[in-house]
């Protein structure tokens, strides 16, 4: 290996379905085992809420797309020696592969580190790959790759149905699907093929049992195997979809071991340096009583698993498989965690983990609920236990999705049976099973349904069988029934359920018992040798504690729990610059999070690090054993901001704003009056029990409004209604109103701007704040819309009452730590839409932007040390935070931008100008620009009118332009030529789905006249196609515009390549 | 049915029963593989020893026919769990361990802390033990008796077939010694741990007399894997002496590599705690290769006998994991190239030393 100075690592971008925080965990480790060796680290990686892009971290960062053109000019720029390409998922292979298929490393003499690219090459296309295994007597199933639909559909003819298709080159299985006919096939491959070009038609494996191992090999041949996993459910849902546990119950040591040689036989072949996962199939009943096996997947790089996989042994895979790459031994690299053995030993565990997805496909008009062969989760959880009930339950509960446990009432369908619920994989299924059994159908039963093992439904059983068997009673809990509970993982509050009492009053009693959990160590080695690790976890199955409490010098920091629509990995930096904020004022912190693809999960970021729920009970639990200074509960998102009372209430001290003045703000009807008091606007606003009282409201303050149901049947929690007839057919399909379950109804105001504040505030005078703007309108969820820092477009009066608000609000609320302020504004008159008083969504963009760390003045405020107000440094370049959305993955979702939020990640671009700070945000998240033709469908006149400068704009392309009949219409009256498609269910020629399946198009835009609500959704089902036709597709006119400035006034050539150094 | 664990320190952990209810002693070690219970049951090496599994998951795959085990019976003196699984699931099992305990009248306690256990024995050393139900019963140390006795063959018998013949002095050999050997094709002669091969007077009725022609021909020698003190093992001590000196080429495994050892002139003395587990590093010395292996030993070699070198070095501890002879076919090794349960990554070693014969 050459002597390196300086290596460029490839960061995953944007969080997505299938490529998510689990990245920016693995890219942290890496550049610190890059650090601890002295060498620069280069990061590119646009995704500006990571911690990996935090100046603690990597030397030198691009916020720039991970494609070969742009990092082509970084590595033109930084000249590196080496190149990390495993570390940034899927999306950084990619573009190491074209890197190197053009010659571009090697003509800048950039070594690729660790694993050859030839073996990674190798893996990725499935063909070869098959044929390689072949050659090593390691069995694959049946398979072929076809190019064509036509191949497609003969090699399958061959295998016999039902078949597997895969996708090559696609990241979380994207692409991928069971087929049990012919028909099937064909919509399968077809989608398919708009991602990938190539497809494998696979032998199915029916209910198969899907195990992984995840290997590390160093150069010096030293190859071991540091976790085992089995997923619960069977073969055919992805391993991102299914509940994973490790290590494996099922398999004997022959099964255990033969696969763990396969595993390592193949790793050693392939040449991998580093980090690699092998994905088996085995049959849990083989016909000739011998073990019968198939290998199903490879992957030469990190990746989901192996984040799992870390967090679930406490070995550090990324970390050492950076030091591999650098060409180390593995004996050379220390065990973290025991500080005494090395990193060249298999960990033994002494506790099993759960891993459950999060879903929240529900959030998505049209999704379809099924999951399988391609991801749609959006986050995930884990439970350690030492029962698999305990661990099983703690992550069903870690889910925050309000369920106590795993025999929790989940609204199935009316229409469906629980066979339908068994037999059709949903998130749903892991309550079906519960129900089943309490409707007593057998184990075998439910396995032949479901194809999960016996053995978990055993499991499962012993849960609902306990339940069961306890009395409607608090007073007949033994000691030994409600320690029975505890250990297999029953809450307070669940048991509470049981007994027709409050939560708390089991927890009184429990504690009267003396029935506590004991804090156990992850210490990678069951304990064989003392180790220092600080990972922790609580059991009920154990009776003493391996740690002391750290008492007064401890600050518990609460996390943010599962990623999901809303809530990620911004709130994961929050958490951990918090951490590594209370360094300074001499506290150690104690960091409570369940999510596996998480940085402040990574023990080395905390001083102490408790891998648990985020429930009362066990933050209480944990509070009650360490005996800490206090708790921070505003830096992780909404889930530990929503503990506030219940915490002090148990007289728990919270660091910030008093519980009850968050209250205040959180209280609709409580802030309302507040605001009242304080002069300051708010959109007119109501709650109603009633239908009738509902739309005089409405007439009163006229429409368009927007509604919020408490309860929901199915699909969207808000909607903006622009007639009483939209109302109608909305309250009617959505919901229903009652006095239990009111509707809040508020005036939605057209046309008015977005303005969010971020501050904060020390006893109730802010220190400092930032004020940025919404691109798109009022009217798109804030997560979902593009923000622009300096704000462009505020007038100064404006600005002026923005701050003259927040500086009345944070007196009256007496705030302490950080706020976040929603305004409207129209003509300059603001308005309030909300308040939170915790750090948002935006912190760690408007920390890197303005070079202010917001955590750090927020955690200095806790404690009452800013001395003075901060100054915003003036800000000369212009950045912008773009959204990423997955509809892609979410079968049949409407990918429109509304008032709920749907945008899996974001990124951050810098700029001179919003333009191009805008269009490279905008490629960073996979938009083109475009370069074959351009669908324009503009519903309503004013929306044509307002358009047609852009249109005008577009003409200069030189590119086609294709409309639907009223805009072509409109275009050709105006001087624009545009040819006419005909609507995706007129069926005629040229059509909309034709133009787009014949990939002529690279740009749709779909405005829609918000108005008319049409029998036919004809405007869906063009959002949809260009979706699934991997089209960029804009439906916000504002969005749409900028982006079409932005396409018009750049060019891609032009475009500054700058690091974060050279602006901040 | 509760029973107790009562450790020699005076320690009492309470427990649920689900094997036989036996009282028995023993002394009291933990092991950290997390499968492979049904081997380890059967693994003759723990003689004498009550077993705590740190995996606190036990019982899920049932127990398969005997063909699978390591020996005919369950050879621990009790067993310690955290759960015992009552439901297994898999298309092998004939019986579930709770059945099994019991048929073959071996306790079984559910304590649910086993971590403490362990805790307690890796800060103080291995310690005796015994797991009581209604009656108390003595402590007792089973390395103050030569248990080979109890787990070594009583007759000659032969297995495989080849051209070259190995003799397996079985000291409380686990099954898969001799299934290693004769998949790479030799004939395989199992003795007695005190059988003297070089004894040319001994006559043997029956087929043992033609098995024992076997013996004469022998081209290598394996001492097995066993239990206890390898001090307490002189006659094998004195065989080997003999073997060496007639420079017949040796393979020592776990008891076998300390008895070579021994014999050799060189020295054992008891670890704290042992090892136990199936992710033991040891580092092939003069090379960049670290394997992981399968242990189960509470003796090491601390003393390098003349002559040889040290082969194998504990990555973890340092603890010596092997020696070689520097000119003469003579080896051993402490951990299990056998495996079973456990990784087979150093099946090598049994190669390597076929290669010399």
């Amino acid at each position: 290996m050459r002597n390196l100075k300086k290596v460029l690592i490839l960061g995953s971008g944007a969080l997505k379905i299938g490529e998510a925080g689990e990245f920016d965990y693995s890219g942290s480790q890496a550049i610190k085992a890059l650090k601890e060796e002295g060498i620069k680290t280069v990061l590119a990686n646009p995704n500006i809420a990571t911690i990996q892009t935090s100046k603690f971290l990597a030397d030198t960062i691009y916020f720039l797309p991970i494609n070969d053109f742009f990092v082509e000019k970084i590595i033109k720029k930084e000249k590196p020696d080496g190149i990390l390409l495993s570390f940034g998922g899927q999306t950084a292979l990619n573009c190491g592969i074209t890197l190197y298929k053009k010659s571009i490393l090697e003509k800048y003499n950039v070594q690729i580190l660790g694993t050859p690219i030839k073996a990674i090459i190798f893996t990725e296309d499935r063909a070869e790959f098959t044929n390689q295994l072949k050659k090593i007597s390691i069995p694959t199933p049946k398979s072929e790759a076809a190019k064509t639909l036509s191949q497609a559909v003969n090699i399958a003819r061959k295998i016999g149905y039902p078949i597997m298709v895969r996708s090559g080159f696609a990241l979380g299985g994207q692409g991928s699907g069971i087929a049990k006919n012919e028909k099937e096939l064909i919509v399968i491959a077809e989608h398919a093929f708009a991602f990938a070009p190539q497809i494998l038609i696979e032998q199915y494996l029916h209910h198969y049992k899907e195990i992984e191992y995840e290997v590390v090999r160093d150069s010096d041949d030293n190859c071991i195997t540091v976790c085992n996993m089995e997923n619960m459910d069977p073969l055919g849902i992805h391993t991102g979809e299914s509940i994973v546990v490790a290590p494996s119950q099922t398999l004997n040591n022959f099964e255990y071991q033969t696969l763990r040689d396969a595993s390592i036989k193949i790793v050693r072949n392939l040449g991998i340096v580093g980090e690699c996962n092998v994905q088996f199939a085995l049959n849990p009943n083989p016909k000739k009583g011998q073990i019968e096996y198939y290998v199903i997947e490879v992957n030469a790089r990190l990746s989901r698993s192996s984040a799992l996989a870390s967090k679930a042994t406490g070995y550090p895979l990324a970390y050492v498989a950076a030091k591999l790459a650098l060409g180390k031994n593995l004996i050379n690299i220390k065990n973290k965690v025991t500080q005494k053995t090395q990193a060249c030993f298999e960990p033994a565990l002494d506790y099993v983990v759960v891993k459950i997805p999060r879903w929240d496909i529900e959030k998505f008009k049209g999704a379809d609920e099924k999951i399988g062969s391609s991801m749609k989760s959006v986050g995930e959880v884990m439970g350690i236990g030492r029962t698999f009930e305990e661990a099983y339950q703690k992550a069903i509960r870690m889910l925050d999705l309000d369920f106590e446990g795993a025999t929790s009432n989940v609204l199935l369908k009316n229409e469906t049976t629980i066979r339908d619920n068994l037999k059709i994989p949903t998130p749903k299924r892991m309550f079906a099973i519960a129900k089943a059994l309490k409707e007593n159908f057998s184990t075998q039963t439910i396995y032949k349904l479901t194809g999960i093992n016996p053995w978990f439904i055993e499991r499962v059983k012993n849960i609902v069988d306990e339940e069961r068997s306890t009395k409607k009673d608090l007073q007949a809990l033994t000691p030994q029934k409600l320690l029975r509970l505890k250990q297999l993982g029953f809450s307070d509050k669940h048991i509470g359920k049981l007994v027709h009492e409050k939560g708390l009053k089991v927890r009184a009693l429990r504690k009267k018992y003396k029935i506590l959990p004991s804090v156990f160590q992850i210490d990678t080695l069951a304990g064989e040798f003392e180790a220092k690790t600080n990972y922790l976890y609580l059991t009920y199955n154990g009776n003493h504690h391996d740690v002391e409490p750290l008492r007064k010098d401890g600050i518990l920091v609460l996390g943010s729990g599962a990623y999901r629509i809303g809530s990620s990995v911004e709130f994961d930096w929050t958490s951990v610059q918090t951490a590594l904020a209370l360094k300074k004022h001499n506290r150690k912190s104690i960091i409570i999070n369940c999510n596996p693809e998480t940085v402040s999960t990574d023990y080395d970021v905390s001083d102490r690090l408790y891998f648990e729920e985020l429930t009362f009970e066990r933050i209480a639990d944990i509070y009650d054993f360490e005996k800490p200074y206090g708790a921070i509960i505003s830096v992780g998102g909404q889930t530990p901001n929503n503990r506030a009372q219940s915490l002090k209430q148990y007289g728990a001290i919270i660091l910030g704003t008093d519980p009850m003045d968050i209250e205040k703000a959180e209280d609709r009807n409580k802030f309302s009056k507040l605001l009242d008091k304080l002069n300051i606007l708010q959109p007119a606003w109501n709650k109603f029990s009633t239908l009738k009282s509902a739309f005089s409201f409405c007439k009163e303050v006229g429409y368009p409004v927007l509604i919020r149901p408490s309860f929901v049947l199915s699909g969207t929690l808000m909607r903006i209604c622009h007639n009483e007839q939209d109302l109608r057919y909305f309250l009617k399909k959505a919901t229903y109103v009652s006095k239990e379950y009111p509707i809040t109804v508020s005036k939605f105001i057209e046309d008015a701007k977005e303005i969010e504040l971020d501050a904060i505030a020390q006893k109730g005078e802010i220190i400092t704040s930032v004020i940025s703007e919404h691109v798109e309108d009022a009217g798109v969820h804030s997560g979902d819309a593009s923000i622009v820092l300096p704000p462009q477009k505020i007038y100064v009066e404006t600005q002026k009452q923005i701050e003259e608000i927040a500086r009345k609000l944070a007196i009256e609320l007496k705030i302490t730590g950080p706020f976040n302020i929603q305004f409207l504004a129209k003509n300059n008159k603001v308005q309030v839409i909300e308040v939170n008083l915790r750090s948002s969504r935006t912190y760690p963009f408007i920390s890197k932007v303005t070079g202010v760390d917001f955590i750090k003045v927020a955690v200095d405020s806790f404690f009452g040390e800013n001395k003075r107000t901060i100054k915003i440094p003036q800000i000369n370049f212009v950045a912008a935070k773009v959204a990423q959305f997955s509809f892609a993955r979410l079968t049949g979702a409407d990918p429109i931008l509304h008032v709920e939020m749907a945008s899996t990640g974001e990124v951050a671009c810098f700029g001179e100008d919003i333009e191009e700070a805008f269009l490279k945000g905008q490629l960073a998240v996979g938009e083109k620009i475009p370069q074959k033709g351009i669908f324009l469908s503009l519903g309503a006149e004013e929306n044509k009118i307002n358009f047609l400068e852009n249109a005008k704009k577009l003409a200069t392309i030189g590119i086609p332009i294709y409309a639907t009949e009223k805009t072509s219409l409109f275009l050709i009256k105006n001087g624009i030529k545009a040819k006419r498609l005909y609507k995706i269910h007129e069926k005629k020629s040229p059509n909309i789905l034709e133009c787009f399946q014949k990939e002529k198009i690279d740009l749709a835009i779909n405005i829609v006249d918000s108005h008319v609500r049409k029998i036919t959704d004809d405007d869906y089902a063009i959002r949809r196609s260009a979706v699934d036709h991997n089209i960029s597709l804009f439906t916000n006119i504002q969005k749409a515009e900028l982006f079409i400035k932005a396409v018009t006034s750049k060019k891609l050539e032009d475009l500054p390549i700058k690091s974060w150094n050279e602006y901040v | 049915m509760n029973g107790r664990l009562i450790l020699e320190d005076g320690s009492v952990f309470k427990g649920i029963s689900f094997g036989s209810e036996e009282n028995v002693a023993g002394e009291v070690v933990f092991a950290t593989g997390m499968t492979g219970y049904e081997e380890s049951l059967t693994d003759p090496s723990y003689k004498g020893q009550i077993l705590i599994f740190t995996y606190p998951l036990i019982g899920n795959y049932g127990v398969p026919s005997k063909e699978y085990w390591e020996s005919d019976r369950i050879q621990t003196t009790g067993i310690i769990v955290s759960t015992y699984n009552p439901t297994p699931s898999h298309f092998k099992s004939q019986q579930t361990l709770s059945d099994w305990l019991k048929k073959e009248k071996i306790p079984g306690l559910e304590i649910k802390d086993t971590r403490v256990l362990t805790q307690k024995i890796r800060t103080k050393g291995t310690m005796l033990g015994k797991i009581i139900f209604k009656k108390n019963i003595k402590l007792y140390d089973p390395n103050r008796e030569n248990l080979l006795t109890y787990v070594s063959i009583q007759k000659i018998v032969k297995k495989g077939s080849g051209k070259k013949t190995i003799l397996l002095i079985d000291c409380g050999a686990k099954g898969s010694i001799a299934r290693c050997l004769i998949k790479r094709g030799v004939r395989v002669i199992i003795v007695p741990w005190d059988f003297d091969p070089f004894n040319s007077k001994l006559h043997l009725p029956g087929e043992q007399s033609r098995h024992l022609e076997g013996v004469r021909q022998l081209d290598g020698i394996v001492i097995s894997n066993g239990p206890g003190d390898p001090k307490m093992a002189e006659k094998t001590i004195q065989t080997i002496k003999i073997a060496l000196g007639k420079k017949i080429p040796t393979l020592g495994i776990c008891l076998g590599h300390q008895l070579l050892s021994l014999a050799a002139g060189g020295d054992t003395r008891k670890l704290k705690f042992g090892h136990r587990s199936q992710n033991q590093p040891c580092i092939l010395v003069g090379s960049p290769r670290c394997f992981i292996t399968t242990q189960n030993h509470s003796f090491e070699v601390f003393k390098i006998p003349p002559g040889f070198k040290t082969w194998f070095v504990n990555a973890n501890d340092g603890s010596n994991e092997g020696i070689i002879h520097k000119k003469l076919p003579f080896m051993s090794v402490q951990f299990h190239p056998e495996a079973n349960p456990g990784p087979q990554d150093t099946e090598w070693v049994f190669d390597a030393f076929l290669k010399r014969i």
